[in-house]
């Protein structure tokens, strides 16, 4: 399997680190109640299909990606950079 | 205060020739890590520049011979050879200590790199002043082209050790190979 980082081109898999579902970025309000908390820290889809995951670049850049990719073909959709480029 | 000896992190270790590779130590200077803070990348650069001749490189670049600096990841950069200017817009560490930094030369130095570094550095691909962070065997470190056959290899300084047993490995496997 390979990456294509935004930053540093295309690596292989064994310079990333697999975080999770990328549902991470998205922090629920601090008010937004204990199911929308639930959802967000506990509660996954395992999806046979697209999903959204937070990968580290750690060998490399070190810049964090959503990596969407499809769990049946194993197809690389999208590789984007989960924070702004500051620069 | 006691007055302390300098030690390389290869003392004892390098330099070394094994088959037509040479790997030899190289002992760049002060080294500091600038990391420009947000939207500080063009007041960075043009400090350097006014500084160096050479502004903060882009991803994958490294620019200068000595002073140098060299891309070292997202938003990163390593200035060596030459003291850090100061420079209001980013956060720079000094790392002099940090690092080992070792040469490698020789007619198969591709050969011995493609074990130990997964990504390609031919020369069409990975030309002179090309810079990757990537995988060095087990560890993080960087690689940079700086001649037809001539590379430096960037790992941590604690590493050191373990930097040179895989590059000796590496090389004695091409080296015992290209003998038969």
């Amino acid at each position: 399997m390979r990456l294509n980082c935004p930053i540093c081109g295309e690596r292989d898999r064994r310079e990333f680190y697999y975080k999770g579902d990328a549902v991470e970025l998205d922090r629920p309000d601090p008010n937004a109640g204990s199911e929308a908390w639930d959802d967000y820290l506990h509660n996954r889809d395992n999806p046979a299909g697209e999903t959204r995951d937070l990968w580290h670049h750690e060998s490399g850049c070190g810049a964090w990606l959503v990596v969407t990719r499809n769990t049946l073909t194993h197809e690389v959709l999208r590789c984007e950079l989960a924070g702004a480029n500051t620069q | 205060m006691a007055k302390l000896i300098p030690s390389p992190p290869c003392a004892g270790l390098l330099p070394k020739t094994i088959g037509s590779l040479a790997i030899r130590e190289v002992d760049v200077g002060p080294i500091t890590l600038i990391a420009p803070f947000s939207g500080g990348g063009s007041a960075t650069s043009d400090v350097l520049k006014a500084e160096f001749g050479f502004g903060f490189p882009s991803p994958n670049r490294a620019l200068g011979e000595n002073p140098r600096i060299a891309w070292f990841g997202l938003n990163q950069a390593l200035l060596m050879g030459a003291a850090c200017p100061a420079l209001p817009q980013a956060a720079c560490v000094d790392q002099s200590d940090g690092w080992v930094i070792v040469c490698l030369e020789g007619a198969k130095v591709q050969d011995v790199l493609a074990r130990v570094v997964p990504i390609d550095l031919r020369a069409p691909v990975f030309k002179q002043g090309h810079t990757a962070r990537t995988l060095v065997g087990h560890m993080h470190g960087a690689v940079t082209r700086m001649g037809d056959q001539r590379f430096e290899l960037t790992a941590m300084r604690s590493m050191a050790a373990t930097l040179v047993h895989e590059l000796e490995r590496a090389a004695l496997g091409v080296s015992a190979r290209s003998s038969q």
